[in-house]
């Protein structure tokens, strides 16, 4: 292993986070912080309970979810399309270094901003409700590996967009809506019959209702079913980023 | 002689179907300064791709410092450093770390006092807290080569180092070329600059339409240089050459009013003077003379018309 060039690609991507600290780490609060005042105040005043459960405290594992995940795609999509349309990507390439050291660079610098946003989102909702953690360490592995498995996603995204309109495109239409439909705002219980089954087609309601179940230990699938799915998901990204390699596709000719 | 870059029948097809390379092959030794020629498209960017491991060869093979390029890729590429013809950098991120995280990418430990030598060297130290889109294009371009020096390589490609810098960047980077050549680095730069081929290579290689034409010691090349021609310009025309004149390598044009006389400048004895008083006592009168020396740029423009 070329743990220098790990370390290296690494730190570079997780330096740009810190020159735009403004982009990467507070937009998320402020907008994580809006939900809470749209959804937990304002719908959470009708609702107030589900299953059980305080709304505005229900929602926090679906708000946190929603975040990382559309967070990870961004992160690793632009992180690895950024070198290919300013054209240093002729640098990684002629390093000596393997493919899966470059996926370990980038997916592992997006994985831990999208981890950092998740924890901060988290002490942010602390303030606006009464938190109740029953699974401490499922939920830390639900957390990440979300965040590793969508940036795989996003690093996938970014080595196949030709150009900025496909980098944003498929986030937009596949992973906005998956991510919103999957739950991160009420309970599947909640929805008309037809509408229930729909939703079970959507992997990312497996996730957010995995992760609640660390929280306060109730779900729409049971909780073995999540981490099944999540180490689905992961593996399947896996197998496209090895595939992507293996064949060149959209980086060497 | 054992090479360190060894290109054997090295071809690469594109996806368009356009082939760029077609069977080159050559063999670089060691601590040499090898420049190649060629017009835009000769194949001269696509040829270092393929070593550097930024495309796919479509066949052949490549060794670097006794490495397949592809079977044993760490080790080929560790050795080799890439200043690209495209100035490409990450624009937000400072001199001094863009410069390191090349070092890293190559495996190596940060080492903060080398990479203050590069810069210096190259002018830049004043610049290291910069950010990379406040410099200049050519600052820029000093830092793509900081960037290939950073790990030390052993074998250095310069693609167009020189294009579009000003004389002095130009004059820097051949005192560069000459202090890594004296620490045993092999260069091998591609130009469009024939002085700049005459001024630093040791060997000059000639590339068009994706094949190596030539590949000469520039010494040779020079000795080939140091012929040079007396244009004598005639008042009248002759028909043909007057047989007291025979013993000369003389060349009538086609009216028969111009003869070129081609001569060693470097000898002791180049004729001239004798000549033209043959002439004169031949009956032939004198309007004018010039000389002119075949430069490498008409031997190279010679070849690739030829080819065409
Ligand atoms: N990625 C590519 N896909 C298809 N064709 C390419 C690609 N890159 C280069 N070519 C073609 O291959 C040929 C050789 O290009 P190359 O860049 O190697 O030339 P060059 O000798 O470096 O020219 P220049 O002096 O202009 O830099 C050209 O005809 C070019 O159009
Ligand atoms: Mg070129």
């Amino acid at each position: 292993m070329n743990w220098q060039a790990i370390r290296a690609i690494y730190t570079s991507e997780m330096g740009r986070t810190v020159r735009t600290p403004l982009q990467s780490l507070v937009s998320p609060v402020i907008s994580t912080s809006l939900y809470f005042v749209v959804f937990g105040s304002a719908i959470g005043n009708r609702i107030q309970q589900v299953e059980g459960i305080e709304y505005g405290a229900f929602i926090v594992p679906g708000l946190i979810m929603l975040t990382i995940m559309m967070q990870s795609v961004s992160n690793a999509s632009f992180g690895i399309y950024f070198p290919k349309f300013i054209g240093t990507f002729y640098e990684l390439l002629s390093a000596p270094i393997t493919y899966l050291e470059i996926v370990i660079g980038f997916v592992g610098a997006a994985a831990t901003k999208s981890l950092v946003i998740g924890l901060i989102i988290l002490a942010t909702a602390a303030f606006f409700v009464e938190l109740r953690i029953a699974h401490p360490v499922l939920m830390l592995s639900f957390l990440v590996l979300t965040c590793v498995t969508f940036a795989l996603l996003g690093f996938i995204i970014g080595i196949v967009a030709r150009n900025f309109e496909q980098l944003q495109l498929v986030p937009l239409l596949v992973v906005t809506p998956l991510v919103f439909l999957g739950g991160s705002f009420y309970s599947v219980a909640m929805l008309p019959p037809f509408w229930q089954t729909v939703t079970h087609f959507n992997p990312v309601l497996y996730l957010i209702s995995g992760f609640r179940w660390s929280f306060y230990e109730v779900s729409d699938v049971g909780v073995g079913v999540s981490l099944a799915a999540i180490a689905l998901f992961l593996f399947a990204c896996l197998a496209v980023t090895w595939w992507l390699f293996r064949t060149g596709y959209r980086i060497k000719s | 002689m054992t090479a360190i870059v060894d290109i054997r029948d090295l071809t690469k097809t594109y996806g368009s179907g356009h082939q760029a390379l077609k069977g080159v092959s050559l063999q670089i030794a060691q601590g040499e300064i090898l420049a190649l020629l060629g017009p835009n498209g000769a194949g001269k960017t696509t040829m270092i791709s393929v070593i550097c491991g930024i495309t796919n060869p479509t066949s052949g093979t490549v060794t670097v410092a006794g490495h397949d390029i592809i079977r044993d890729f760490r080790a080929a590429r560790a050795t080799i450093g890439l200043v690209p013809q495209e100035v490409a950098l990450e624009p937000f991120a400072n001199v001094a770390d863009t410069v390191a995280y090349t070092r890293g990418l190559f495996g190596k430990a940060p080492a903060p006092d080398r990479i203050e030598a590069i810069l210096r060297n190259l002018s830049l130290w004043d610049k290291r807290n910069a950010q990379v889109n406040e410099l200049s294009g050519g600052m820029k371009r000093r830092v793509l080569i900081a960037k290939a020096l950073s790990h030390e390589p052993r074998v250095l490609f310069l693609d167009e180092p020189t294009a579009g810098v000003d004389v002095e960047l130009r004059k820097d980077m051949w005192r560069i070329v000459g202090e890594l050549r004296e620490g045993g680095v092999t260069i091998i730069l591609t130009t469009h600059y024939i002085e700049e081929a005459e001024a630093i290579a040791d060997r000059v290689g000639v590339i068009n339409h994706g094949q190596l034409l030539l590949v000469e010691d520039k010494a040779t090349l020079m000795a080939r240089m140091g012929r040079k021609e007396m244009l004598i310009e005639l008042q009248e025309p002759v028909s043909a050459l007057p047989e007291a004149l025979s013993g000369y390598s003389l060349e009538r044009n086609g009216a028969g009013d111009v003869l070129t006389y081609a001569y060693d400048s470097q000898a002791a004895r180049t004729g001239i003077t004798r000549l033209l008083s043959d002439l004169n006592a031949a009956g032939l009168n004198v309007r004018d003379v010039q000389t002119r020396q075949s430069s490498l740029e008409e031997i190279f423009v010679g070849l690739v018309k030829e080819d065409a």
